[in-house]
């Protein structure tokens, strides 16, 4: 009896770390989501565009890390740098050749172009780096970190930390300088913002820029846990779009909430449910979230949307 | 006809319309007209079923309309036309009727495929009472040409003729002389006549005041979502409320 | 709208033809395969070209049709034949149940939902191993027969699918001039005006997503008994894309636009054999330069071309 007894406490123990386990490294997937998501949003409030070459922006920084480090012998810290600015330069060539000069932009057009965009992104990168599966070295080795019986990677804390950070110079960018407020008034009233001398149109490519930089981020700090290849683009992109659906499309904290929830939902569904279905969760959140609360599940449709 | 009572809407926090109410009676021409913001267009939009109301009741002939979306309207005979005219910009004039004579149809997905007999005959039909609609509102000689190329005073017309065609009981017109040269709403105006010849009951929004004064039986004026004033064109034009309303005093 | 019965019957006998011309061999195989993926194009094409409503999720009615007529078929023994209309009615209801929440959304949500809903299905197929056979697919489908004959071989297979086919595309192209089509097209143009002329237009949304369904499901099983092998690879969003590409390359509520679009994606690997890792890049490259350049696609932007290039050599004989 006594030992069934510390057998089934030790399994509850058990459990408890696991579950602290996965919501760990679910935090940190999310918080990557939060980023890619907040990339969508910000697009999507400057133009009414759904940016579907946006994941491909996430797969291009962990490609261009890589690419910087092996071919060009970079250190980290200088390859962290030349990849996002490349990624930057990627997507404000996207907005000037591909979006801007489109003729009908209806909707549809829109969707097809980003489609189109992501496309050709994606074959570039497989004809340059091939199909193979790259690892990138964590920033600060992989000896992994025990907490309350749940251990976590240096490269968690990583993105933990890099997350946050984005995100307050997000902030300070979007409420404290120019460029942002500007930004701002944009994703309120276009016409609006014409009027009293915004440069929408610069402001769009601005919006493809940051978008693209943030994206690029996001797949720089991940690549070293997930690795990296030329179509690791689509679903992390879907997964983001997804946390910007559940956000209401904020760029502020409601997305990064609903990119910490998924990824968490995420990680447990595939620890205790089944790792084959950990992918349609995501996608069985976002119709949901579509069907039911299109404005996200915080409150009103016109809440916090920067 | 048709009946409007205590419609109130809200928008978020701000009144747009409130407890609104006049009868509008069968084969008139009514004028709704008010100073910009008075609520006319919302008034249109919750009449027809593209709002909804907060509060309130709409009955035609003596049948409780409110809240019913513009499909099940059009079966009901209630049909309308836009501010800045809603054409099918991608179809043929003669197409944009003939859509206008849907409910008159009956042939689904399976009839339409197979192309039945019956399905091909009825299709003759809608054409050449479509046709007929042309002729009513003198664009025949446009019959095959792109809707969305047409210059705007043709499109009006046209939007009329698609809107006829539905056979309607009564027309709610959305500003349809905004954007017509004189001439032009000059024959807008021969055309209401027409309309109303024909028993259809009529009631427009419209800025155009000498074209309200001259075809409308009755003018209900809107002022800030209340309803300010009612009566003859006449008796509207001796208000001083409404005077005061359009003159901008208190 | 006269010429449409005479420009059909000349496809078909091009059709009936075709395969004397190319005499067997590999390429009857590839042609196979353009029936299946027209009828799809066209299936796509009704939903997006007519009523104006995007999918990204159709090569998961496709996968359906495909996987329950071979379930049906290769693991329950029934007749393909039978199997077939099932898998269709199945799909139809489910397709219905979805059409009601799903296209309530617009533009680029709309684009979003059916691509989470193609990429569920993908990964239903992958995971119920115990029906699919998960990543490694499933075989033994039976080919389709008729008595004795059976649809074995790709000369027989190409007759059987273009069958299929030419009707789709016959039903598509009287849909398209008839009451529903116009309907379909006045909804895509302005819904509102669509309504306010007593056009149901919630419902007949619904109604052109499930037949588009239906008939991409139909595609779905003739690909599972003329392939006797399916696996989840051939269905996934890579594929959901392609027929976009279809589509749009081959022009937007065009019935002969998706044929072309159809034949050119399915015959372009085929032409670039030994470059096949560009094939890609070129999809994406098409598509954005269709896009920016033909969005009529190409049958309104040939045509078009070929009167700018006559009246510029008007121009310079003038000259």
């Amino acid at each position: 009896m006594k030992v069934r007894e510390f057998l089934c406490k030790k399994r509850k123990i058990m459990q408890l770390e696991q579950i602290l386990q996965y919501t760990f490294s679910g935090l940190s997937t999310g918080a990557i989501y939060a980023l890619i998501g907040i990339g969508f949003s910000i697009i999507f409030n400057a133009t009414g565009i759904i940016n579907f070459a946006q994941g491909e922006f996430v797969m291009l920084g962990g490609m261009l890390t890589l690419f910087f480090l092996e071919v060009l012998k970079l250190p980290l810290w200088a390859a962290i740098p030349c990849a996002v600015a490349v990624s930057a330069l990627a997507g404000l060539l996207f907005e000037r050749l591909a979006i801007r000069p489109l003729r009908q932009p209806t909707p549809i057009n829109l969707v097809i172009i980003t489609i189109a965009g992501s496309i050709l992104i994606r074959g570039l990168a497989m004809l340059l780096w091939g199909k193979d599966t790259h690892a990138i070295p964590p920033f600060t080795g992989d000896e992994p970190i025990s907490i309350a019986g749940a251990t976590i990677l240096p490269q968690h804390i990583w993105i933990l930390a890099i997350t946050l950070l984005i995100i307050a110079v997000n902030k300070f960018f979007f409420f404290h300088t120019i460029s942002g407020k500007a930004m701002r008034a944009c994703s309120y009233n276009r016409r609006a913002a014409g009027l009293v001398g915004i440069d929408v149109r610069r402001m769009v490519l601005f919006s493809f820029v940051i978008s693209s930089v943030l994206g690029s981020l996001a797949g720089i700090i991940v690549a070293p846990l997930t690795m990296t290849a030329y179509d690791v683009g689509i679903m992390l992109g879907l997964k983001g779009f997804c946390a910007a659906i559940i956000g209401g499309m904020s760029s502020g904290m409601a997305t990064v909430v609903g990119g910490l929830i998924l990824g968490v939902l995420e990680s447990l569904g595939a620890g205790l449910i089944s790792s084959g279905y950990k992918d349609a969760i995501a996608f069985i959140i976002l119709l949901l979230i579509l069907f039911i609360r299109p404005q996200g599940l915080f409150g009103k449709a016109e809440s916090e949307r920067v | 006809m048709l009946e409007v009572s205590g419609i109130t809407r809200l928008f978020g926090g701000v009144t747009a319309l409130e407890d609104v109410s006049f009868t509008i009676g069968q084969g008139s021409i009514t004028g709704v007209i008010g100073p910009n913001g008075a609520g006319k267009t919302t008034l249109f939009n919750i009449i027809t079923g593209i709002y909804g109301r907060t509060s309130g009741r709409v009955t035609l002939e003596d049948r409780d309309i409110s809240g019913l979306p513009p499909e099940r309207l059009a079966r009901l005979g209630m049909v309308r036309t836009f501010q800045n005219i809603e054409l099918f910009g991608a179809m043929s004039v003669l197409e944009n009727v003939m859509v206008g004579l849907h409910t008159k149809g009956s042939s689904g997905f399976l009839a339409c495929s197979l192309k039945m007999p019956w399905s091909i005959a009825e299709e003759r039909r809608i054409r050449e009472t479509a046709m007929k609609w042309l002729e009513f509102t003198g664009i025949t000689e446009l019959a095959d040409d792109c809707a969305g190329n047409l210059p705007f005073g043709k499109g009006r017309l046209l939007e009329i003729a698609r809107a006829l065609a539905v056979e309607p009981r009564i027309i709610l017109m959305d500003e349809p002389a905004a954007g017509l040269n004189s001439k032009e709403t000059l024959g807008l105006a021969h055309l209401i006549g027409k309309i109303r010849g024909m028993g259809v009951t009529v009631v427009l929004v419209e800025h155009d005041m000498e074209l309200v004064m001259d075809v409308c039986d009755r003018i209900v004026v809107l002022n800030l979502g209340r309803k300010l004033a009612e009566g003859t064109p006449r008796e509207i034009q001796e208000n001083r409320e409404v005077i005061a309303a359009y003159l901008g005093e208190d | 709208m006269k010429r449409e019965p005479f420009k059909f019957l000349l496809f078909a006998v091009l059709v009936l033809v075709a395969p004397l011309a190319f005499k067997g061999g590999y390429l009857m195989n590839v042609l196979v395969f353009v029936g299946i993926n027209t009828m799809l194009a066209v299936a796509l094409n009704l939903l997006l070209g007519y009523a104006g409503q995007i999918s990204l999720g159709h090569a998961g009615f496709f996968g359906m049709g495909a996987y329950l007529s071979g379930i049906l078929t290769a693991t329950c023994g029934w007749n393909p034949w039978l199997a077939m209309p099932l898998a269709a009615l199945a799909v139809g209801i489910l397709a219905t149940l979805i059409a009601f929440p799903i296209l309530k959304l617009k533009g680029h949500y709309l684009a979003m939902a059916t691509l989470g809903l193609g990429i569920i299905i993908y990964i239903v197929f992958n995971e119920t191993v115990d029906l699919t056979g998960g990543p490694s697919g499933l075989s033994g489908i039976p080919n389709l027969a008729v008595g004795s004959l059976v649809f074995d071989s790709d000369i027989k297979n190409y007759y059987l699918v273009w069958t299929f086919t030419l009707a789709v595309m016959l039903f598509s192209v009287n849909l398209a001039g008839s009451r529903i089509g116009r309907a379909l097209r006045a909804v895509h143009d302005s819904e509102v005006a669509a309504r306010v002329m007593g056009v149901n237009a919630r419902l007949l949304k619904v109604q052109v997503f499930a037949l588009s369904a239906v008939i991409s499901s139909l595609a779905g099983s003739l690909y599972a008994h003329t392939m006797t092998f399916v696996s989840p690879a051939s269905f996934g969003f890579n594929f959901s894309i392609e027929l976009l590409t279809m589509v749009v390359i081959g022009g937007l509520g065009s019935v002969y636009g998706s044929f072309l679009g159809a034949a050119l994606l399915t015959l372009l690997p085929e032409l670039l054999r030994g470059a096949q890792d560009y094939d890609i890049v070129i999809y994406g490259g098409l598509l954005m330069v269709m896009v920016m350049f033909m969005p009529g696609g190409l049958v309104r932007g040939i045509p078009d071309l070929f009167r700018r290039m006559a009246r510029l050599r008007e121009g310079a004989g003038n000259a």
